[in-house]
């Protein structure tokens, strides 16, 4: 006889004054709570770092325009970027994360709740520090800002004779302080999924969303602190008079660079990750059938989490490096991108022989996969190096890695808000509105970075304020501007989906999709303590063992 | 699919009339031995690419239409199918040769570019990257200047390339000339190579290609490959001393009583500083400000009086001169051909 | 409103997973790792690129006797841990204290070498590449250790007033890996400064 996880009627809902509630958020330490907050934080930088992305456009859609200012400019191309990676997407990856592991692992909470709740008040804190540069610093003129040094703030563009004020400062210590918040969670999530699994869970049948955090989390430890370090570096440069990358000294420019990148290349694969993650729980659903190959899945993971560690070096194939260390970073490079089409290959392998449902969260998958394939066969050809002599500082690499992260982890992301929401709030989002949103996010993404290719195939270089009216240039940035209009709507609309259907979309029930892994054998959304009793698995997919009893998983794993 | 599909249609717009200043800077038309050489593999690479987008995207769509889900089905599931380890390796060492293929094809072409042995003809030109602008020192003929690169032709036949060495004197830049070649960076206690040898004659544009500050947009470079006879007649002008010119004495003693003298040079005068560009043959360029505005006598004017107003924070100041002493030095500068 | 029914699994035998502190420590250790390894990276980077003294080998002193505190403050610390789990609480304490005090020998000899480096040798943090990667590494490690001695404190005067117990071994066993991490971290940075630097 079984034991049902009864959700406790929430009690709490009725007659809370406003400030109850907002204490109660402020002081949660519940993982999904916790979650929720991530998420919510990410998605209003993310329309703020849209904005700034608009005010780009615009300045960029005529030649000798005059929108904005080159100082505004480039404060904007600084901020769009560093929020767009450290206060939208490592948040909202960590949100999901934060949300989803302990439920899929059949544990109540994450190891250690209070230091959850502290690293995401910390990276909060750090989002806010670097807005406040906009208002706060003194200094020279135009220099007690917003950062405007790139959001690599190479050196020694970062360093006080060419940096007075504070601008820089905001930027080395709002990312300073997130790091430890991120470093924090990424402990948390480690220990949680090594010391927490339910019985029977061993680490083979973990769902393919905790294995890939875990992969996540171990790299954030390891590349996180070079960033730490650099930026401490920086702040003793300019501060105690160090000389780190002071050129002037004998320091070394090159030095920063080979730093940032040891942290930035393997950043990006730990937000590539976990969309991946998001990827191998919906296609499989959305296909009705497991996960083509899923030990090669975490094999070839790991092998990435290895290999983009030897990779930084292809940022930097402009600096001047000699014959042979340029072609150690090509082969390097090349070779991440095997276990990476390996992943495609076995998504598709999951697809294949399926009875694949379109549904809003497997429309978003799917432009994944095309727009992932397309964006690794760029990052190919910025690998060969004398290529990249040619594309790199250009618009082809912009466009490059905008296809990455927005063709590829913002589409999973959507996907997984599709796929989530109903489990997050009990409701489902409507499926018109996100076709809606996926029709025309595709139209706007492909218009825009499709074109902006072309302006770096003909010289356009990049993070530049105005450029001359070369052939094409205009024509070419005015479609990519219109672009992004397009997918600003459609972000109208599915922010207008989250909203609304949180009291207008149809009831969720706890497993809408008919899906496999622990977190839909709970109610929607789950209760504080999310299951009644730890449950006890035998395969990779407790749930169809449930609903087919007569031919379990554990038979075949 | 879009973008190689345009890329071709580019060949064409990319072959532009060369020399004004709307001209072309294709990486797709090559003009020198390094772009030419890079050009070919990145045929080979993009090739290998669309092959490779057209047979995994062909077959992703392929699956998406035949095994979508129909009315007819509901409520069997599929046969399930968990994986199979023939196929995984398939798909791991056709992957790993063509990484191979390609990595060997690189390969080649870095060494070709890199390593490339330097003939005794070279002309040797010293690059110098500023906030915003370039300096050109020509080292073994004794020639400064600025903004406005002059190299001879190359004949394949027999060769004289350029060969680059760059320098910063603040922070880094990237020399980027698309038709020339690749972009070498410029960074401060660094000292970085690239070569050049463009056969045929004409005027080749770039830009600054790594963020340098607020005037990073507006850092321009002009090539000009000369003939042989052509570049000889331009380094007999840049060798001779600055043209010591009548009737502009009342410029002359403004320019060399103000500030002006701090960060200019020119030959033969009190003016000796290294901050700004050489202004001694000012007016055998075409462009000023780093290519920002043409060389002409309104544009000269409104920048000695407000820089700001062409290229809004570059490095000079506004020299607050009264009308008079403006319409002075502007006359002398023009007098300094 | 109920949620689907697992069905009755057989529980495994034993279901025995790793201590979430130790991982919690061993995750931070490697983040640390990391952040030294950087601060390692520069020093050797720099070494002899300095373009005006003084030079590693002109005012360098080897510290000998404060590692020697430091390192076997790891001995002392590893002694209280075994006799913690014996229920030695006596003997816990002797060895908790003694390893604070060693801990503090030792960066009191930092300090004191600092304090004649800048006023004898004239070398600060702002005197040329080395002074910049020495005090930064060098500090960087002071201030883990500034750390660790704080933790241990407290754990001192929980102790003294009788509140650490045999129960608490895990915790003490964690907080003890830390300091062996800091002792570790010291023979690295010690290896680079004073024997390859010079």
């Amino acid at each position: 006889m079984s034991t049902n996880a009864i959700a406790i009627e929430n009690f709490q809902s009725a007659g809370r004054t406003w400030t109850e509630v907002l204490h109660e958020w402020v002081t949660t330490v519940d993982h999904k709570r916790l979650g929720l907050l991530y998420i919510g934080y990410a998605l209003v930088y993310l329309v703020v770092a849209g904005i700034e992305a608009l005010i780009i456009r615009i300045q960029l859609m005529h030649a000798q325009n005059n929108f904005v200012s080159p100082q505004v400019f480039n404060r904007m191309f600084t901020m769009h970027g560093t929020t767009m990676i450290f206060f939208v997407a490592m948040p909202v990856l960590f949100g999901f994360a934060n949300y989803l592991v302990p439920l899929m692992i059949g544990a109540r909470d994450m190891a250690f709740p209070r230091l959850n709740a502290f690293s995401f008040w910390l990276m909060a804190f750090g989002g806010l520090l670097l807005y406040f540069s906009f208002l706060g610093g003194s200094g020279l003129y135009g220099a007690g800002n917003a950062p405007d040094v790139g959001w690599w703030a190479y050196a020694p563009l970062g360093a006080k004779a060419f940096s007075p004020g504070h601008s820089s400062d905001y930027w080395t210590i709002a990312l300073l302080v997130s790091g430890f918040g991120s470093v924090g969670t990424a402990i948390n999530i480690i220990a949680t999924v090594l010391g927490m699994r339910c019985p029977g869970m061993h680490l083979g049948r973990m769902p393919l969303l905790v294995w890939l955090n875990l992969v996540m989390s171990a790299m954030v430890l390891i590349v996180i602190t070079p960033l730490t370090a650099a930026q401490l570096m920086l702040l003793v440069d300019r501060y105690l008079g160090g000389h780190f990358f002071d050129t002037q000294a004998g320091g070394s420019a090159t030095l920063w660079m080979h730093f940032f990148w040891i942290f930035g290349h393997p950043e990006v694969y730990i937000l590539i990750i976990p969309s991946f993650a998001f990827m191998s729980e919906i296609v499989p659903v959305f296909s009705r059938k497991p996960i083509f190959g899923y030990p090669v899945m975490v094999g070839a993971t790991v092998f990435i989490g290895f290999v983009s560690m030897s990779v930084w070096a292809h940022h930097m194939f402009t600096i001047g490096m000699n014959s042979y260390a340029n072609s150690f970073f090509t082969i390097t490079s090349m070779i991440v991108g095997i276990p990476t089409g390996i992943k495609i290959f076995n998504w598709l392998g999951t697809m294949w022989g399926g009875r694949i449902q379109f549904k809003t969260p497997m429309l978003f998958c799917i432009g994944f996969l095309f727009q992932f394939l397309i964006a690794g066969l760029t990052g190919i050809m910025l690998a060969s190096s004398p290529f990249d002599w040619q594309l790199s500082l250009s618009y082809f690499v912009v466009a490059h890695f905008h296809y990455v992260i927005v063709g590829g982890i913002l589409f999973a992301l959507f996907g997984a808000f599709y796929y989530w929401y109903p489990k997050f709030t009990g409701r489902m989002l409507s499926e018109t509105l996100g076709k809606w949103h996926f029709w025309l996010f595709v139209i706007g993404f492909h218009m825009t970075f499709d074109v902006m290719h072309i302006p770096g195939i003909l010289g356009m270089p990049r993070r530049i304020y105005t450029y001359e009216p070369r052939p094409g240039w205009e024509t070419l940035n005015l479609i990519v501007s219109l672009g992004a209009v397009v997918q600003a709507i459609a972000i109208l609309i599915f922010v207008w989906n989250l909203i609304s259907s949180n009291w207008k979309g149809a009831k969720a029930g706890n497993d809408p999709w008919d899906a496999w892994t622990l977190e839909w054998s709970t109610s929607s959304p789950p209760p504080a303590y999310n299951f009644a009793t730890i449950p006890v698995v035998a395969s990779r997919r407790p749930l169809w063992d449930k609903k087919h009893p007569e031919d379990p998983d554990s038979r075949y794993e | 699919m879009l973008v190689f599909a345009l890329l071709f249609c580019l060949r064409a717009v990319a072959a532009a009339a060369p020399g004004s200043p709307f001209s072309s800077t294709s990486i797709f038309a090559p003009a020198s031995t390094p772009a030419r050489t890079i050009f070919g593999l990145s045929l080979f690479v993009l090739t290998v690419c669309a092959l490779i987008f057209v047979v995994v995207g062909g077959l992703l769509l392929y699956a998406a239409v035949r095994f979508r889900g129909r009315p007819t089905d509901a409520g069997r599931e599929p046969a399930q199918v968990y994986g199979s380890t023939q196929i995984e390796l398939a798909w791991t060492v056709i992957p790993v040769l063509i990484v191979a293929v390609l990595f060997l094809a690189t390969a080649r072409v870095i060494h070709a570019i890199q390593d490339a042995p330097k003939p005794a003809a070279a002309l040797d030109v010293t690059v110098i990257g500023h906030q915003f602008w370039w300096e050109f020192r020509y080292p073994k003929l004794g020639i400064v200047t600025a903004n406005e690169m002059h190299i001879p032709a190359s004949d394949p036949a027999h060769p004289t390339p350029t060969f680059l060495k760059l320098l910063s004197a603040d922070t880094d830049h990237s020399f980027w000339v698309p038709e020339l070649g690749g972009k070498t960076d410029l960074i401060p206690n660094r000292v970085n190579e690239m070569w050049l040898d463009p056969a045929r004659p004409g005027i080749y544009l770039g830009q600054c290609a790594q963020y340098c500050g607020t005037q990073h947009a507006k850092m321009l470079l002009r090539v000009y490959v000369d003939r042989p006879a052509d570049f000889a007649a331009w380094v007999g002008t840049q060798q001779r001393g600055a043209v010591q010119g009548a009737g502009v004495r009342a410029g002359k003693r403004v320019f060399e009583t103000t500030s002006c003298i701090n960060c200019h040079a020119v030959s033969g005068t009190a003016a000796d500083g290294r901050f700004g560009p050489d202004l001694s043959h000012l007016m055998s360029r075409a462009t000023i400000a780093s290519g920002a505005a043409e060389n002409t006598h309104a544009n000269l004017r409104l920048w000695i009086q407000n820089p700001d107003a062409i290229k809004p924070g570059s490095l000079m100041p506004a020299m607050k001169l009264s009308d008079e002493d403006l319409d002075a030095v502007t006359a002398y500068l023009e007098t300094l051909r | 409103m109920s949620t689907l029914a697992i069905p009755i699994t057989p529980a495994p035998q034993s279901w025995d997973l790793p201590d979430r502190g130790k991982v919690a420590m061993a995750c931070l250790i490697i983040a640390e790792s990391a952040i030294f390894t950087i601060f390692v990276v520069a020093y050797l980077f720099y070494v002899g690129k300095s373009l005006t003294g003084p030079m590693p080998s002109e005012v360098l002193e080897t510290p000998v006797f404060f590692t020697i505190c430091l390192l076997s403050s790891s001995l002392t610390v590893h002694l209280a841990g075994t006799f913690l789990k014996r229920g030695k609480q006596g003997a816990f304490l002797s060895l908790w204290l003694l390893t604070f005090v060693l801990g503090g020998l030792f960066l009191l000899g930092t300090g004191q070498e600092w304090h004649r480096l800048i006023y004898e040798k004239g070398l600060t943090i702002s005197t040329n590449l080395f002074g910049t990667t020495y005090y930064s590494l060098v500090g960087l490690h002071a201030f883990h250790v500034t750390a660790g001695l704080v933790m241990l404190l407290i754990v001192l005067i929980l102790g003294l007033a009788g509140r650490v117990n045999r129960a608490h071994t895990g915790r003490i066993e964690v907080l003890s890996m830390y300091w062996h991490f800091v002792d570790a971290v010291w023979v690295v940075v010690f290896t680079v400064v004073y024997v390859l630097g010079r």
